[in-house]
């Protein structure tokens, strides 16, 4: 085990009990994010990406959501089993969150000046005339122009890139270790998009931030994160340095995705596609998850679910790797 | 030759929230497309693409400008005619959740611009549409399924097989593959590939997604607050672009391969608001290039190689 490691989750199974019964929809997930450090984590809709960070921050109701197994270690001690008082304390103050859609995560009958100073009041227990400062500062930070003017409008008035900057201020007001960005530029045109991910870019470096970025797209991650992590029905299948894995994918998923992409195909050429869809949780089968859509599945796929196993520089979770 | 569709002049105007002024969404578009062809628009949200592709197909009245189907102007046409005309052209919506009725079921989807145009028997159609969920990849045993019972790309499917039921010569695509994950995005891509190659479509084909519109088009158009400010070849577009708008565009995408990064082009500022238009050129506020002539004055096209940019700095040929 890496002692530096500021997030280290082991094993961790999340499930939902349904009208259906119980349900798997994060299964054995670990991976390792050292201080300072980006990970990407990547899927398409459905993978469990989005419920696994929300498990780190323990957003998710429970019941119907479970922790089944697993351990979520923050700066040493297992989150997943703090308790909503001690989370409280964690979250907005050494991690902070980012959601994909600024307008509904922002409450918008609050002024984004007291949104922002939300945390200082909770976290810190400054008062509103002590906390303006640094929230004037933070707004300045996250490329706000205006800041004395913005603290007095509401989200509504503000354009999405705006209030995703917003977003970010609130989420980095109290100098978190951590940051989840969890679709943190979806919602938004691709101009602002590259205005957002400078803007992160540049707050990592300059906060010594660790970064989980959970985003389904790849050139995203490619730009931003050193090391990637794969998630697919539920599982991580791939991870590594973010370079190599895309240079040298092991797992016949990671390289289907990296080359349906339009982004690397010859114009006028077919797409080289997955073909069927992602089995939803609840359906997914015995043995690898992949292997009803893999064209290079063996027997053995179908019977056994592959764990995580180191390859060339990476680790992928597939019985019948790329070459 | 004749083109398939030609847009001159198409303008659309709202009236702005407060009633007072005027809101440009489409400003003085000129197009065309020739058959076979493939379209691209692209552009950001609030540029005007969406309302360009409606009035192409008369869903939403221009209030200037004409569009020629085959030479053949359908503002002119009573709704009788134009009726007959949308068997020519038909569309296909970006969200296949909210575009096909929860309360029909596939079969009846697929067949109902059949029915509405009176085409064949009640046997004649249930074989059409047969044929047409294979045509699209869809298995014909799922026809009594409703909606709801299929994946966003399945729908997908579903909206193309109805869009091409009668046969039409020109099909919009309204951001076709926006709501769909990446696997199943190229899935679709090649089916209206296949298509295309089949049944002789043409496309506009609509999307914010460069990469994409890279991939389908034989032609793009870029356009910025309601105007297009830059077309031609695809490849000259993406590939060599003189607006500084469509720069930025392209360098703002995300590269997955360290050898096509681009350093980026970044603007500053948001989308200006289509209620309150810059004077001179739109895109002044934001440009890294601007000079005090592009405050003043609205830069006309200029044509440069095989393209053409509405920029006063584009060297012209």
């Amino acid at each position: 085990m890496t002692t530096d490691s500021l997030l280290r989750i082991e094993g961790l199974t999340v499930g939902f009990n349904t009208e259906h019964g119980p349900v798997r929809v994060v299964e054995d997930v670990s991976f390792d994010l050292p201080a300072g450090h980006t990970l990407g984590l990547v899927g398409e809709s459905g993978c469990g990406k989005s419920v696994t960070a929300q498990t780190i921050m323990r957003l998710l109701p429970s019941p119907p959501a479970r922790i089944e197994a697993g351990r979520i270690l923050f700066a040493g001690d297992d989150i997943a089993a703090a308790s909503l008082k001690q989370m409280q304390k964690i979250r907005g103050d050494r991690i902070g969150m980012v959601f994909q859609e600024p307008m509904t995560s922002l409450n918008p009958t609050l002024r984004i000046g007291e949104q922002i100073a939300e945390p200082l009041r909770l976290h810190r227990g400054m008062r509103r005339a002590e906390a303006e400062a640094r929230v004037i500062d933070v707004l300045k930070q996250v490329g706000i122009g205006n800041a004395e003017r913005r603290l007095l409008q509401y989200p509504h008035e503000l354009s999405g890139g705006l209030r995703q900057r917003v977003m970010i201020a609130m989420a980095i007001i109290c100098k978190p270790q951590l940051l989840i960005a969890d679709e943190p530029t979806t919602a938004l045109d691709v101009t602002i998009q590259a205005q957002i991910m400078e803007l992160l870019r540049g707050l990592q470096k300059e906060l010594n931030l660790a970064v989980l970025l959970i985003t389904h797209d790849l050139g995203m991650v490619a730009e931003m994160c050193e090391t990637i992590a794969v998630m697919y029905a539920g599982r991580i299948v791939e991870t590594g340095r973010t370079a190599e894995v895309f240079a040298r994918p092991h797992h016949p998923y990671t390289f289907g995705l990296l080359n349906s992409s339009p982004r690397r195909a010859k114009k006028g050429q077919r797409l080289p596609s997955i073909p069927g869809i992602v089995p939803p949780p609840g359906a997914r089968g015995t043995g690898c998850s992949f292997a009803a859509r893999c064209p290079q599945a063996l027997e053995r796929c179908r019977i056994e679910t592959p764990p995580l196993l180191p390859m060339g520089s990476d680790a992928a979770a597939c019985w019948n790797p790329m070459p | 030759m004749t083109p398939l569709l030609e847009a001159r002049g198409l303008s659309k105007f709202f009236p702005s929230r407060d009633g007072k002024g005027i809101v440009r969404a489409v400003n003085d578009v000129s197009l065309s497309l020739a058959q076979g062809e493939t379209l691209g628009i692209v552009g950001e949200s609030g540029c005007g693409k969406s309302t360009l592709a409606r009035m192409l197909m008369r869903l939403i009245e221009p209030s200037e400008g004409k569009v020629l189907f085959q030479g053949e102007d359908l503002m002119s046409l009573p709704n009788g005619a134009m009726r007959q005309r949308r068997r020519d052209i038909q569309i296909v919506f970006q969200d296949p959740y909210a575009s096909l009725d929860p309360r029909m079921n596939i079969a009846q989807i697929i067949a109902e611009p059949l029915e509405i145009h009176g085409i064949g028997t009640r046997a004649e159609r249930a074989a059409r549409v047969k044929e047409l969920t294979s045509l699209v990849g869809l298995d014909p045993a799922a026809a009594s399924r409703y909606p709801h019972e299929f994946s966003g790309g399945q729908r997908q499917r579903i909206g193309i097989a109805r869009a091409i039921a009668l046969e039409p010569k020109l099909v919009v695509l309204d951001e076709p593959v926006s709501a769909l994950d990446v696997s199943i995005q190229s899935q679709i891509l090649n089916l209206l590939d296949d298509l295309r190659t089949r049944l002789r479509l043409s496309y506009v084909f609509i999307s914010h997604d460069l990469s994409v519109v890279q991939h389908v088009s034989d032609r793009v158009a870029v356009m910025y607050l309601g105007r297009i400010v830059e077309d031609g070849p695809a490849e000259a577009v993406l590939g060599a672009p003189k607006h500084p708008y469509t720069e930025a565009l392209i360098s703002a995408i995300p590269e997955i391969d360290p050898g096509r990064r681009k350093s980026p082009v970044l603007l500053s500022g948001d989308p200006p608001n289509p209620e309150d238009v810059p004077s001179g050129c739109a895109f002044s506020p934001r440009c890294p290039l601007v000079q005090d002539i592009c405050r003043r004055e609205a830069p006309g096209f200029r044509q440069s190689g095989p393209s053409r940019a509405r920029c006063h700095f584009v060297e012209g040929t």
